[in-house]
């Protein structure tokens, strides 16, 4: 169940009341797990029931695989393996943790330093360099010829000797963010460092409109605080006592791209403070509308943080069954059970969400991690016990929009936004990584990804989405790191789920996820949990990496099913980025392309958007386009343009029928 | 843990390491000895075979575990007991509590709790040192201390009563955030909102008390150099912080009674 504050809109109540209703039925079953129970709207692609599609195999691969290093069993579906390469030497037997990408290397952090490896071949990775400078998690970004890498661990060294710092308090010990030249790819240059109080978890690099010559870096760090005697200024007290207390903080760092070695720490805003009251707009004219017209029929209402939200009929008519049957009685409800229940309705929603319009809600006092996505501004902070929206309009002064928490969700990991920037999910990384919560006994709403829509800068809870494949106690999974994969017109995302292996899943609709592709091997070890698996996973021009724990890096590619076409897949490789970091979110654009218009007309002939006739006229036409030139090519591209036009009108699918003959214009220019 | 590998692998490594606080780049290339950072583009040495690489692996995965300290070893065998008696007061939740969010909270602390417990079991007895056993029934959770824990004196301990005056020792009812048996017995014997607001409370408590037990394990000198110690208490500190405060916003807005 989802806890908001505020709610925002009488949709959002109905899906949050949605959600109670059906822990409030549960309940009265004697049952502890909520579950959610958002109502689906519109229609699914495809028949979904727990985040698969019908289609997909059953019964599923995934379950019962054979243990081994290197040796697994494996379960793929609707993907290759290109590659699978162990750890050169100095790294084998310790975590593989984050990855990120420049030009045609992907590198790798390991708690022991980083490998920097050339993918131009993706089914032959070449190692460049192994860098060993031990820090957990040695999560790393790149910004031109700046490698930053992540320090968090009690072992790490300035020096990045590899005997440790046995002191509690040391002037060896570096918790922050080391920044390397990478100018030669093959000879990294350690050229700075920034400490910082609770040390680096993660990191996310971005820049400030207009302020070509620095860069900025959020640092999240959620271990304690190092003691002051080992850096000034470091106060683990909360701020009522002291504040300057480093706690309901986050860094922000400015490094001066031409002296990398006066970076220092710029700002440390305190988003979270006043999240007991977190601002809000009142109701929409059309919300207004809503309510009064509700209140006229009747419906059952209840004001929650000064808001009125409406009751769905069908969750009023379960809960006045529910006061029926409390009072022994039988039948239709009778005009004092509607009175009961109206009484009843403003403490049940109190218990039940946690929402006290009087009461204190401490804020969290860290982020785990924050993905910007600079273009449209905004930022997904995954803070504790929160899930915050963030204006990033000014990097240094991050300002919250919204906050929400939901009592499925035991630790808020990362955030990823769908292209257009109106959906965010977030990831739950519940047990911190090393458990095994993936098993059939774990409920399918912890350790899971909630799904939110953006509306009017608030986020609006509508599902989430789980690998929906059970996991030994042998294997430590929950959700972990991804990235979109750069299909036009559809939001679709590749995880890595730990040793639950990497799950590729539409959220287009954001009420129905679906997996449509995945990669799983067995335990490491039959008889014990060795940490291991996916750690995180991107798409990246064309392929997949993904870093696995304790068995180095893996290199995909997508296979065509009834999911996802060739076309679709060819789309998504025109997308061709310089540089890639898994907290800074590129937004993607399709140069106009014959690939891309054959996916939109897959994706149209598979929502029905268009007549089988005019779809198979108009493959005919692109066909005939693609094998002509200049101005033959143009006039058969414009005269379909046209024609699309015309149809889309009467089409169910008419914004997509309107993308293609956009792309269809676009290219006749070409 | 890394580096714990790297030596006792024998890996040169170790030997590099140059003094002092500056950034100290090691020179790299094909020139380089064994030290890292290791250049091995083009004319490196023939590929390990599968055998071998997981041969290497198994033997750091080994060398790991020698290194720890006593602050380690104490800190994973508390945090045993401290785990064993949040799942004893959560156990009382469902037959009492009046709301399903708490109950819910329960299930969620039982179930993170329980498996943590199997780390740190995994843990002390990778280390060969006395592995305390949980025992869960009707009536209750029991740790059982092996031999060598001086804590409970090798004798079977409750959870929630682990007050031992006649056994010598270290004892475990001492740790931050242990809830006496008398707290125990009146949680038990509350019911409806009444048990809630004191679960609540109580939990709150334990939960900072493990907190505490985080923070002066990282105070501790050389503990935590594990990155499997560093990793699984900071998890346990932001978890537990996390859940307190669900746990304060879900105290502000119980009803006053046991009604309706």
């Amino acid at each position: 169940m989802i806890q908001s504050s505020p709610f925002r809109s009488p949709g959002v109540a109905r899906n949050r009341l949605g959600a109670l209703a059906a822990v409030l039925a549960l309940s009265a079953g004697g049952v502890a797990c909520a579950s959610s129970a958002a109502p689906a709207s519109g229609p699914a692609p495809v028949a979904v029931a727990g985040g698969q599609a019908a289609g997909a195999p059953s019964p599923d691969p995934r379950v019962g695989l054979g243990a081994g290093l290197l040796d697994a069993e494996e379960a793929i579906w609707n993907l290759r393996l290109l590659s699978a390469t162990p750890p050169p030497e100095d790294f084998i037997g310790v975590t593989n943790s984050d990855l990120a990408f420049t030009g045609n290397y992907a590198i790798q952090g390991n708690y022991n330093g980083f490998q920097i490896w050339d993918i131009s071949d993706p089914r032959a990775p070449e190692l460049v360099v192994g860098y060993v400078c031990p820090a957990s998690q040695s999560d790393v970004s790149v910004f031109g010829n700046l490698l930053f890498v992540s320090g968090e661990g009690m072992e790490g060294r300035l020096d990045c000797g590899v005997q440790g710092v046995p002191q509690a308090v040391s002037p060896d010990r570096l918790r922050g963010i080391r920044i390397f030249d990478i100018s030669d790819i093959a000879r990294p240059e350690y050229v700075a460092n920034v400490q910082t109080c609770r040390g680096s978890h993660t990191h996310t690099v971005l820049e400030h409109p207009g302020d070509t010559d620095n860069v900025y870096i959020y640092v999240s760090g959620s271990a304690p605080v190092r003691p002051e005697a080992e850096l000034e200024g470091c106060i683990g007290a909360p701020p009522e006592e002291d504040p300057e207390s480093a706690l309901f903080r986050i860094e922000v760092i400015r490094v001066p791209l031409a002296d990398p070695q006066a970076a220092a720490i710029v700002s440390s805003p305190r988003f979270f403070d006043g999240l007991e009251a977190p601002p809000r707009h009142g109701p929409a004219p059309a919300d207004l509308a809503e309510i009064e017209a509700a209140r006229e029929r009747g419906a059952f209402m209840v004001e929650i943080m000064g808001e009125m939200q409406i009751f769905p009929d069908e969750i009023a008519d379960q809960l006045l069954t529910q006061v029926v049957a409390q009072r022994g009685g039988s039948g239709a409800p009778t005009a004092a059970d509607s009175t009961m229940l109206r009484q009843m309705l403003p403490g049940m929603v109190a218990q039940m969400t946690g929402i006290d319009p009087d009461g204190p809600e401490p804020g969290p006092t860290q982020c785990h991690d924050i993905t910007v996505y600079p273009a449209i501004g905004m930022a997904g902070g995954a803070c504790e016990g929160y899930g915050i929206l963030l204006d990033i309009s000014d990097p240094i002064d991050p300002r919250r929009m919204h906050a929400v928490a939901d009592s499925n969700f035991a630790y808020w990991h990362s955030a990823t936004f769908n292209n257009d920037g109106t959906t965010v999910l977030f990831t739950d990384e519940w047990g911190g990584g090393g458990q095994p919560k993936c098993r059939d006994t774990d409920p399918m709403e912890w350790g899971a990804n909630a799904i939110f829509s953006i509306e009017n800068g608030a986020m609006r809870f509508r599902s989430y989405y789980k690998l929906p494949a059970a996991q030994t106690e042998m294997e430590n999974c929950v959700a972990h790191n991804g990235s979109l994969i750069p299909v036009p017109g559809r939001d679709i995302k590749v995880q890595a789920w730990y040793q639950g292996g990497i799950s590729v899943f539409d959220f287009t609709d954001p009420d129905n996820p679906f997996e449509i592709a995945f990669h799983d091997r067995g335990p490491i070890d039959p008889d014990r949990m060795e940490m291991g698996g996916s750690w995180s996973v991107y798409w990246y021009n064309g392929v997949m990496v993904s870093s696995e724990i304790a068995r180095g890096l893996d290199i995909f590619e997508l296979t065509p099913s009834e999911f996802l076409t060739q076309n679709e897949i060819d789309a998504a490789k025109t997308v061709r980025l310089d540089e890639f970091n898994p907290q800074g979110q590129p937004r993607f654009t399709w140069e106009p392309s014959f690939p891309v218009a054959r996916a939109y007309l897959d994706q149209i002939e598979r929502s029905g958007g268009l007549p089988a006739a005019r779809i198979a006229a108009a493959r005919e036409a692109l066909s005939q386009a693609e094998g002509s030139t200049g101005s033959a090519r143009g006039s058969v591209l414009t005269g379909l343009a046209g024609e699309l036009e015309g149809a889309a009108g009467s089409s169910a699918d008419a914004a997509r029928v309107r993308a293609l003959a956009t792309t269809l214009r676009e290219l006749s220019g070409m | 843990m890394l580096a714990a590998l790297v030596l006792a692998s024998g890996c040169a490594s170790a030997e590099r390491a140059p003094g002092g606080g500056a950034p100290a780049p090691a020179p790299a290339g094909p020139e380089a000895p064994a030290a890292a950072p290791v250049a091995d583009r083009g004319d490196r040495a023939p590929a390990l075979t599968a055998a071998e690489i997981e041969a290497i692996y198994r033997s750091r995965l080994e060398a790991a575990r020698a290194r720890y300290t006593e602050a380690d070893v104490r800190f994973m065998t508390d945090m045993i007991h401290h785990h064993a008696q949040a799942i004893e007061i959560s156990r009382l939740v469902p037959d009492r509590s009046a709301s399903a969010s708490i109950r819910t909270l329960a299930a969620r602390i039982i179930n993170a709790q329980q498996d943590e417990i199997t780390t740190m079991q995994r843990w002390l007895a990778d280390r060969n040192r006395p592995v305390p056993e949980l025992h869960i029934t009707d009536d209750g959770v029991m740790v059982h201390a092996p031999a060598g824990d001086a804590g409970a004196g090798g004798a079977a301990g409750h959870a929630g009563h682990a007050r031992h005056p006649d056994q010598p020792g270290h004892d475990h009812a001492d740790m931050p955030g242990m809830l006496t048996p008398e707290q125990i017995q009146e949680l038990a014997a509350a019911e409806g909102v009444a048990f809630d607001r004191r679960f609540l409370e109580l939990m709150i408590e334990h939960h900072q008390g493990a907190v505490t037990m985080v923070l002066d394990l990282f105070a501790s000198d050389g503990a935590a150099q594990d990155a499997e110690v560093f990793r699984f208490a900071s998890d346990v500190q932001v978890d537990q912080v996390t859940e307190v405060a669900r746990m304060e916003r879900m105290l502000a807005t119980l009803p006053q009674r046991n009604s309706p």
